[in-house]
């Protein structure tokens, strides 16, 4: 029984972590996915991430409005897509190597500029309550879920809905599949790439802000590690399709809480390993999911990682 | 080099060595004065950042310089951090001479220098100085070189992408080396920060004499000579820049492509390792999270600055460990928080990467090509 009890409290635990920590996969996951899509890999998300956590929760406490907060930290992510986006059109320039320049930079600028942030408390995002139906204490805190989630939804269902059913779809994959197509059409290959790079941080941006203003809900230094690196494999295992993104998102939410979730139950041997379970996971589905003999279904062909 | 056809590319008038030797100079200087430009402009940019958080720029650089390389105490300081840093940065010019970008030598140095302590428990008391320290060495080079020869089976072997799984192992070696500090091998002496027990002082390795530097430093030169002639003198190195340029050409040939991967890979780890290792045996003296400070990620911007050359690795590292020196007296002097001299590096490596397009482009050094 009380082995049973506690496995209830792990699954719980777990579902409520793929609910509240998925969020900012999904976002980073969603903004990368239509970047690589149009043919360029951004790993400067993971600095996107950071650099949008300390803005959001720098404008929400000056404004007093977290929602500010999450616009403003968009916006700051797409300057820095738009950086990405603008340096990879010069001629020798290569993309992953900025990715790695501008992972640094975001998070160095935002250790900077947050110094300020880390004591003050700011307001955070409001949650929805969809739990009320059951008198578990544990379900309704599972299912207080915050509405940036039901955007990421939302989002998800959308890109997956216009990358085929929109004229701009299928430029951006046509773009991501062949430049020289692209071309042909009368496309500027790199003007379509920059917006999806600079649409891309905004999402990114937008992740940052839930992790700053949500959960965990405040803003340190240690705030994410790694997570948007992990968005960025999270891809290529979804197969650059915007609903599987969302299921991956899920995954690694779930994976991510398997520590935390553990702890509450006592079981405190090994915190380490299961705090490291998203990064090992991360690193299993890569190599369950990639191959060196032949290309992955659905990767755009102008993507230099599965080249 | 009589009679040139009409269709020929139209070749420079003086086609003899001496300008053979003239396009070889131009081709050196480029080299260096693109990245100076870069690391001019670098400044300016960041001068301008300061002043619009009210700061004042000469300070700044002037506090740079004093901390950096004003005095006999700065330069010890500076050449301390050095070694970590030639080590790191071979760990990322190693593999990028492949054209594989490994970005996670931190963990590689993380581990290395964590089982270099974790070896030397059993050996303590009893064994001799040398004896252990020769031991650590060893282990500290093979596990890191495993450690990021594990990222090149799998770049080979399954196609992953290396550069996310260097990276994500760099979690996971922080994550193991907590696990150990903070369970099985802790010392139960220090209770405030979770350590393994300390090699003590008489296992340390020494400075050189004269001097408050360890040993690491000639080690990391001697080393990073020595990396030098393996890639560009040996018959190995040519066969890995083969594959550098064209992995088909290198098939094509004959090359066995998966071992130079694997074989760069565990080298380049092997030295990210040793920085594990000195940073234990002559700094720490024993493994804890103040092991991961970054040498692995500011080794990155060393390597990219030295356009992946081992011998230039060499003064950069001395160049970028003046500036992460300075840092502390940055921050004390005018209030500056400790994440500047990141933000600092990070316009540096941005403003670099931009500095890329310029080769072969400009006037002056096209006019001799």
């Amino acid at each position: 029984m009380e082995a049973d009890s506690n496995l209830t409290i792990v699954l719980l635990a777990m579902l409520a972590g793929a609910i509240r920590v998925s969020t900012p996969f999904l976002f980073v996951s969603l903004g990368e996915c239509l970047t690589e899509k149009s043919g360029r890999i951004n790993l400067g998300l993971e600095g996107t991430l950071v650099f949008g956590a300390m803005t959001a929760y720098a404008i929400s406490y000056h404004s007093g409005s977290p929602w500010l907060g999450v616009l403003v930290a968009g916006f700051a992510g797409s300057l820095f897509g738009a950086l990405h986006g603008y340096i990879c059109k010069l001629p020798r320039v290569n993309d992953i190597a900025i990715g790695i320049a501008l992972m640094l930079f975001g998070t160095g600028l935002a250790f900077f500029l947050g110094k300020a942030y880390i004591q003050p408390q700011a307001p955070r995002l409001p949650s929805i309550q969809l739990g009320g139906w059951s008198d578990n204490a544990q379900v309704q805190s599972a299912l207080q879920i915050n509405p940036l989630f039901l955007v990421g939804i939302a989002l998800a269902v959308f890109l997956w809905w216009a990358f085929r059913n929109t004229r701009w779809g299928l430029i951006v994959r046509m773009t991501g599949d062949s430049a020289p197509a692209a071309l042909a059409m009368g496309y500027s290959v790199n003007w379509v790439r920059f917006t999806a790079t600079t649409v891309g941080g905004f999402c990114a941006g937008v992740g940052g802000a839930f992790l700053s203003l949500y959960y965990p809900g405040s803003w340190s230094e240690g705030l994410s590690s790694g997570q948007g690196l992990m968005a960025v494999a999270l891809v290529i295992f979804a197969r650059w399709n915007p609903l599987a993104c969302f299921g991956a998102a899920l995954l690694f939410g779930a994976a991510g809480a398997l520590g935390p979730a553990l702890q509450s139950i006592g079981v405190t041997q090994g915190y380490y390993f299961f705090n490291a379970a998203p990064y090992v996971l991360t690193l299993l589905i890569m190599i369950a999911s990639t191959s060196p003999k032949r290309s992955l279904k659905g990767a755009p062909g102008e993507l230099s990682i599965t080249k | 080099m009589t009679a040139t056809s009409p269709t020929d590319v139209p070749a420079p008038d003086l086609a003899t060595e001496g300008s053979e030797w003239l396009t070889r100079i131009a081709r050196s200087a480029e080299a260096v004065v693109i990245p100076l430009i870069a690391m001019v402009s670098a400044a300016v940019l960041f001068s301008i950042f300061l002043l619009f958080l009210g700061k004042s720029p000469v300070e700044f650089f002037n506090l740079l310089w004093v901390g950096g390389y004003g005095s006999a105490f700065s330069w010890t300081n500076t050449l301390v951090r050095a070694g970590p840093l030639i080590f790191t940065a071979l760990c990322v010019a190693i593999p990028a001479r492949l054209g594989i970008v490994v970005i996670g030598g931190e963990g590689a140095l993380v581990l290395g220098g964590f089982t270099a302590a974790a070896i030397a428990i059993p050996f303590l008391g009893w064994g001799a100085p040398w004896l252990i320290q020769a031991v650590m060495f060893v282990t500290a080079a093979a596990v890191g070189a495993a450690w990021i020869g594990f990222v090149g089976v799998l770049r080979h072997y399954r196609g992953v992408n290396e550069t996310i799984a260097s990276l994500l192992l760099f979690y996971i070696a922080v994550a193991i080396m907590n696990f150990f500090v903070e369970g099985a091998l802790r010392d139960p002496g220090n209770p405030n920060k979770p350590s393994t027990p300390a090699i003590g002082d008489a296992n340390m390795v020494g400075d050189i004499p004269g001097t408050d530097i360890h040993w690491g430093l000639v080690f990391a030169i001697v080393l990073a000579i020595a990396v030098w002639v393996l890639m560009n003198r040996t018959r190995f190195g040519f066969a890995a820049r083969i594959t550098g340029g064209n992995v088909r050409a290198a098939r094509a040939q004959g090359l066995p492509v998966g071992r130079l991967v694997v074989v760069s890979c565990a080298i380049a780890g092997a030295c990210a390792g040793l920085a594990g290792f000195f940073e234990v045996a002559a700094i720490q003296g024993r493994a804890n999270a103040s092991l991961a400070a970054g040498y692995g990620f500011t080794g990155i911007l060393v390597a990219f600055l030295a356009r992946q050359n081992p011998l230039a690795i060499i003064p950069v590292a001395i160049f970028l460990g003046g500036i992460a020196a300075a840092g502390g007296l940055v921050q004390r002097r005018m209030g500056m928080p400790d994440a500047t001299v990141q933000v600092l590096q990070g316009l540096m490596f941005v403003v670099l990467l931009v500095s890329e397009t310029l080769y072969g482009r400009l006037p002056f050094f096209r006019g001799k090509r």
